[in-house]
């Protein structure tokens, strides 16, 4: 394993996309711990001065800071991967770039080319079922991942951003310390800090053999080789895009699901979605919860669950094992403290105001990283640009983070905007909400004789005339599609 | 093709507002409800809905809403036809004298203002319950306007609308009363009415916005300035004192077994899409209806069922085959993401075909099931004017009949023109003939430019055929010019060959076969030149001409224009000849899309039959091209924009982009194209949408929705993208054409 590791890791030198096993992990890990010990000396490097300090190169962060510099800002960016416990690690650009959107969407798109493929004998295509090449695609997807991380970087060139790859924590209110992969230290002292560190994957760390043998969706994108018979625990949205294209692949999945699927989103629409995916294969285990993980001499893992309503236990081997139960923000290594940013004691996110402002004046924090926010790309995106326009004086405009449309990419897609049913029927009341609604069937599915029993769409508003859209929930193909234009209406 | 909606929209009870939609797209289905397929209210009725095709199905769901009065269109279809009937409420058939007999009735309300909705009284009434029954299934949002639709009008001119709006319900409705909710009078009459289980139609005065100008008018009508006031088959009964004498006289009953005119109170001519919709929605507000279709054989002698062109020789086969290409294209990218075969994928045209054509099967029997189960009577026959209230029916073998309605509508559409040239009939094959061709075309010449011949000739190149498309002049003449050069371009990157300014002068057989051999020769349009080339099949796509022209119009001097066959009809499809109207591609200055005529259909039953005001608008109509690369638009050309608006006016915002799924794929960048033009004095108002890209349909419907809400480039600008999808580059366009900055897109 560990020659095989450093085979990649030779063949992969540069910019992101290297996948490591854990002796490298260790030894990147020791590296930092030496770099925090040494901020904490201070030694007295040489200080750089900025307008503009933005910590996280992902969605947000890069927004912002280009957005600051457009405007004549001096801006530095500092972005650090930790490599994930198992070692992967990746470019500029942040979640959504490297294991997030972007690979989510093209592994998704590889597993509806696998309908398609299917659907193609009933247009008059002659083809036979076809297999499917794992390191072909994730190939492709890196290869992809690797040309936008490039191109981050030729961005911040072009528009005179200064950026570090360190891991950077705070001094001061005004001054970081940043450690580079080889424990060189920087600081770096700005006016204005944004803080953009997003969140990395939660591992169920009391779970025997979770953190050993388990994998995350940090992991996942940049396999080389096939995943095999997967169990995914967890029932956000990425475990069941993961679990859904995994399927779509032609791999045995599973997913794991304590209690209910899609949390916070319409609850009738996130039963759709699994009913869907149990239709084209992938299998749920419902009110179960592992108790551990276990590797069998043949490298398969066995893993042992516990049924929470009878109480019993069972067990299954997979190949991998991909824990998908949540995120936790990137906050504690950054020595909030020091610069007397607080966060919040359960969600150990940033708290912030309506300005995206920290409990310091000159703090700031966007993204997945801040409290009560949407964890999306766009949103990140837009509230880092307002912000640099803020700061420079341009606007005041703020960011609504209310009617934000999304759209999770599951194998029959489901794109909401606005209020789930139950969230309206919380805040209005059952007898003033009505809800419009219909099955259909797209044409398409006619033809290829699809199943089109759950594709769905519905309309929440108030009952009152002139009837307020509250929101508005669509699950068929290409619902990200549909859902856009529909978002302005609602909006 | 057209691209036009078909049932989707039948089964809409859905919103009345006069929005159309793309149709074809799951999108579009998203505004339609049916209150056709029951479900109106209760729970979801997912079996129902989905043995019907793309419709949407289902209406509202909402135990809570408290139904009685608000029947369901389905339990009001049944009784109300019965309790009609019993009362002798259907004419004898060929009743010639009668309509002869009868002057032509005035003509109907043509502009509707309104006295407001009709109003549900105490008694228990069916009639009403149908009218009622409109917004159970249709969002309650969108329902008729209750007042004047226009603000800016003169008192007069509304006082005369108002005026024909009245006698509109007087004459269209056995029994009508205008009364006041609280007035016992009025409750007496009610119960009389009640008790003699005759269904009438009410106007509650008093819970009408204008109830007091009713109520002058109505005085001026009747000389009576009381309520209740009350119509007897549009005879003035008087008030409650003169009506209880009536009914002990007999006058009363008399009246009301007075037998109808016509055999039927509408007669609808071409069961297509705007007919069908209008025809049901007639039936579903309890009137007799009749639907005349036939469709006359092609020169190659391709026929169909049910349903008209969208079904059968349009949309719905279009999109299919369209899909069938895409599928080409998704093979070809599959690899690219891991799927692992090494064989050349061929395609087989029969099976296609014959899935096609099954479905299209399944679509025709149930537009059959639909007429029946709304007990509209269907013939299929060829139906021919031959003087006023009458009409000739002839069916396949010649056989005719004869009958009379109170009101026609005109919804014959259009068939694909033919060139006039040597050879064109006899060997030539168009759009009619493509769908159900029993083999594959091989090499083809598609004549045109239109969206039917882009469309075409897309789909055939997408199957692996060898297509040239030959044009004439302009392409998609009357779409932005900049988007339809950009969709031609990106079919001749993908192997479509096109020859500009050609015409065929003549076609002639070498070969018989499936396919043979054809040879054409065209000339430039530019000089001597002329060309000649070997093709197995030579598709005709260069326009359509409206089913006007041997329909006995001029029988009873319905208007045509002379030169494109279409008929004008007013803002409410009223034709010159009062109690003839008309939808769908054979109106004048309108729209040749499906979701445009159902909706027109749908309104001008519910005007002609309900009371309703609502009139269809034609403006910011979204339709997508569904060439190789999709072309979704809504509102106006850059062409029109400036023509309207002055070039100074206008600030267009573009851009390129690279869909995420075709980066992988290694598909082109710097292709898809989006584009959005603004009217910068009136707060940058967005006033066209243009976008080119894989799923345009999809995207274009959304943007529809909200640019009939006034969307302006801050709302664009304001709103969150779903991402990653090709919809979102709306929200982030920054880059105005006039300041000429680069478009192209580098790397991500």
């Amino acid at each position: 394993m560990a020659a095989m590791a450093a085979a990649m890791a030779a063949a992969l030198p540069g910019a992101g996309g290297r996948f490591r096993w854990r002796i490298g992990a260790a030894a990147a890990a020791a590296a930092a711990a030496g770099g925090v010990r040494g901020a904490a000396r201070r030694a007295a490097a040489g200080r750089q001065n900025y307008d503009l300090l933005v910590i996280g190169g992902g969605s947000g962060g890069l927004a912002c800071a280009k957005e600051a510099a457009q405007l004549g800002k001096k801006v530095a960016v500092v972005d650090y991967v930790e490599p994930s416990p198992r070692g992967t690690r990746w470019g500029l650009g942040g979640t959504c770039v490297n294991v997030g959107c972007i690979p989510k969407k093209l592994m998704h798109q590889a597993a509806l080319l696998g309908g398609m493929v299917r659907d193609a004998p009933h247009y008059g295509w002659a083809l036979q079922p076809v297999p499917h090449n794992w390191t072909t695609m994730a190939e492709a997807v890196q290869n992809h991942v690797k040309s936008l991380n490039w191109g981050h970087r030729v961005q911040l060139q072009d528009r005179k951003v200064m950026y570090f790859n360190i891991k950077a924590s705070f001094v001061d209110a005004h001054t970081i310390c940043g450690v580079s992969k080889g424990g060189k230290e920087t600081l770096l002292s700005a006016e204005h800090i944004v803080i953009a560190t997003g969140g990395r994957p939660r591992y169920p760390t009391h779970i025997e053999g979770a953190l050993e043998y388990g994998i995350t969706s940090d992991d996942l994108f940049w396999l080389k080789e096939s995943p095999g018979k997967t169990l995914v625990v967890g029932a956000s949205y990425v475990a069941l895009e993961c679990a859904g294209f995994l399927t779509g692949l032609g791999l045995d999945t599973t997913v794991m699901i304590r209690s209910i699927p899609l949390r916070g989103f319409d609850q009738q629409m996130s039963s759709l979605v699994t009913e869907y995916m149990a239709s084209q294969g992938t299998r749920f285990l419902r009110g179960c919860t592992p108790s551990r993980v276990r590797r069998l001499p043949d490298g398969q893992l066995q893993v042992t669950w516990e049924d929470l309503s009878s109480g019993k236990e069972d067990m299954g081997t997979f190949n991998t094992v991909l824990w998908a139960i949540g995120r936790i923000p990137e906050t504690r290594s950054l020595n909030l403290e020091k610069a007397g940013v607080h966060t919040s004691p359960t969600s150990q996110k940033i708290l912030v105001d309506a300005q995206e402002t920290t409990s310091v004046p000159h703090i700031y924090a966007i993204g997945d990283v801040a409290e009560g926010r949407p964890e999306l790309t766009p949103t990140a995106i837009m509230a880092g640009k307002l912000l640099a326009q803020r700061l420079c004086g341009q606007s005041s405009d703020v960011m609504d983070y209310d009617n934000v449309p999304t759209t999770v990419f599951t194998p029959l897609e489901y794109g909401c905007v606005g209020l789930s049913e139950e969230e309206a029927v919380a805040r209005h009341g059952e007898e003033h909400v009505e809800v419009y609604h219909a099955y259909y069937k797209p044409l398409e599915f006619t033809v290829a004789e699809r199943d089109a029993s759950q594709c769905y769409i519905k309309m929440v508003c108030l009952q009152k005339p002139p009837q307020l859209v509250l929101g508005l929930h669509f699950l068929g193909p290409n619902a990200g599609e549909v859902t856009q234009g529909f978002a302005l209406g609602i909006k | 093709m057209r691209v036009r909606d078909d049932r989707s929209a039948q089964g809409r009870g859905g919103s009345g507002s006069p929005r159309a939609q793309v149709h074809g797209t799951a999108g579009s289905q998203g505004r339609t409800c049916a209150a056709a397929a029951g479900g109106v209210t209760g729970e979801p009725t997912p079996i129902a809905s989905r043995e019907t095709h793309c419709h949407l199905v289902a209406g509202l769901r909402n135990a809570r809403w408290d139904p009685p009065q608000w029947t369901s269109p389905k339990q009001q279809n049944g009784p109300t036809r019965g309790s009609a009937t019993l009362l002798g409420y259907t004419a004898k058939a060929g009743s010639d004298t009668a309509a002869l007999a009868q002057p032509p009735p005035p003509p109907p309300p043509r502009a509707p203002t309104s006295p407001g909705s009709v109003k549900v009284g105490a008694v228990p009434n069916r009639r009403l319950g149908s009218v009622r029954g409109v917004p159970v299934s249709s969002p309650p949002g969108r329902r008729a306007r209750l007042s004047y639709p226009g603000t800016g009008r003169s008192s007069s001119e509304a006082r005369e609308e108002l005026r024909r709006r009245l006698m509109g319900l007087i004459e269209g409705n056995r029994v009508m009363i205008f009364s006041k909710s609280y007035c016992p009078h009025s409750a007496r009459i009610k119960d009389l009415f009640s008790s003699l289980g005759v269904e009438c139609n009410i106007l509650e005065l008093d819970q009408v916005d204008d109830g007091a100008n009713v109520q002058e008018v109505l005085s001026e009508i009747t000389n009576q300035r009381t309520v209740p006031n009350i119509f007897v088959n549009k005879v003035h009964m008087g008030g409650c004192d003169r009506t209880f004498q009536a009914h002990q006289s007999g006058l009363l009953q008399k009246l009301l077994q007075e037998d109808s005119a016509y055999e039927y109170d509408l007669i609808v001519i071409g069961g297509g899409s705007g007919g069908l919709a209008c025809a049901q929605e007639a039936a579903i507000l309890g009137k007799k209806v009749m639907v005349l279709d036939f469709v006359v054989p092609t020169p190659q002698g391709t026929s169909w069922g049910l349903g008209g062109t969208c079904v059968n020789v349009g949309c719905v086969p279009k999109k299919l085959m369209h899909q069938a290409a895409l599928l080409g294209q998704a093979l070809k990218d599959s690899r690219k993401f891991g799927w692992e075969y090494s064989h050349q994928v061929k395609h087989n045209w029969e099976t296609m075909i014959e899935a096609i054509q099954n479905h299209i099967g399944s679509l025709n029997w149930g537009y059959r099931l639909s007429l029946r189960e709304k007990a509209v009577t269907y013939v299929n026959s060829y139906g021919e004017f031959v003087e006023h209230h009458k009409i000739k029916a002839t069916n396949r073998k010649g056989q005719e009949t004869y009958y009379t309605a109170g009101k026609f509508v005109l919804a014959t559409g259009q068939r694909p023109r033919y060139l006039g040239i040597p050879g064109d009939k006899e060997y030539c094959i168009t759009s009619d003939d493509l769908f159900s061709l029993p083999y594959c075309p091989g090499k083809t010449l598609v004549v045109g430019a239109s969206y039917v011949a882009l469309e075409c000739g897309g789909f055939l190149a997408g199957i692996g055929l060898d297509v040239t498309i030959m044009v004439r002049s302009v392409l998609l003449r009357g779409f932005d010019q900049e988007m339809a050069e950009k969709v031609a371009s990106y079919m001749e990157q993908h192997g479509v060959k096109f020859l500009r300014k050609f015409v065929p002068v003549m076609v002639q057989q070498l070969e018989k076969g499936s396919p043979g051999k054809l040879k054409v020769v065209a000339k430039s349009t530019e000089g001597p030149e002329t060309i000649e080339e070997i093709y197995n099949t030579v598709l005709l796509a260069i326009g359509r001409a409206s089913c006007t022209r041997r329909i006995g119009l001029e029988k009873i001097g319905v208007k045509v224009n002379e030169k494109s066959g279409k008929i004008p009809v007013n803002d409410a499809e009223q034709t010159n000849v009062p109690y003839v109207y008309a939808v769908g591609d054979i109106l004048e200055g309108k729209l040749e899309l499906t979701p445009i005529a159902i909706q027109a259909g749908k309104l001008l039953a519910r005007r002609l039959f309900a009371g309703s005001l609502e009139k269809c608008d034609y403006v910011n109509v979204p339709t997508t091209v569904f060439a190789p690369l999709e072309y979704g638009c809504c509102g106006l050309s850059e062409e029109k924009a400036i023509e309207v608006h002055k070039k100074e006016n206008l600030e267009v915002y573009h851009t390129f982009f690279w869909p995420l799924e075709w980066t992988v794929a290694g598909r082109d960048n710097n292709t898809c194209y989006a584009k959005i033009i603004c009217n910068k004095f009136d707060n940058d108002r967005v006033i066209g949408f243009h976008v080119l890209g894989p799923n345009a349909g999809e995207i274009t419907q959304g943007f529809a929705a909200a640019m009939k809400c006034g969307l302006t480039k801050q709302q664009l600008d304001d709103t969150i993208g779903i991402h990653p999808t090709c919809g979102e580059v709306f929200t982030t366009l920054e880059i105005t054409k006039s300041s000429g900055l680069d478009i192209t897109q580098k790397g991500c």
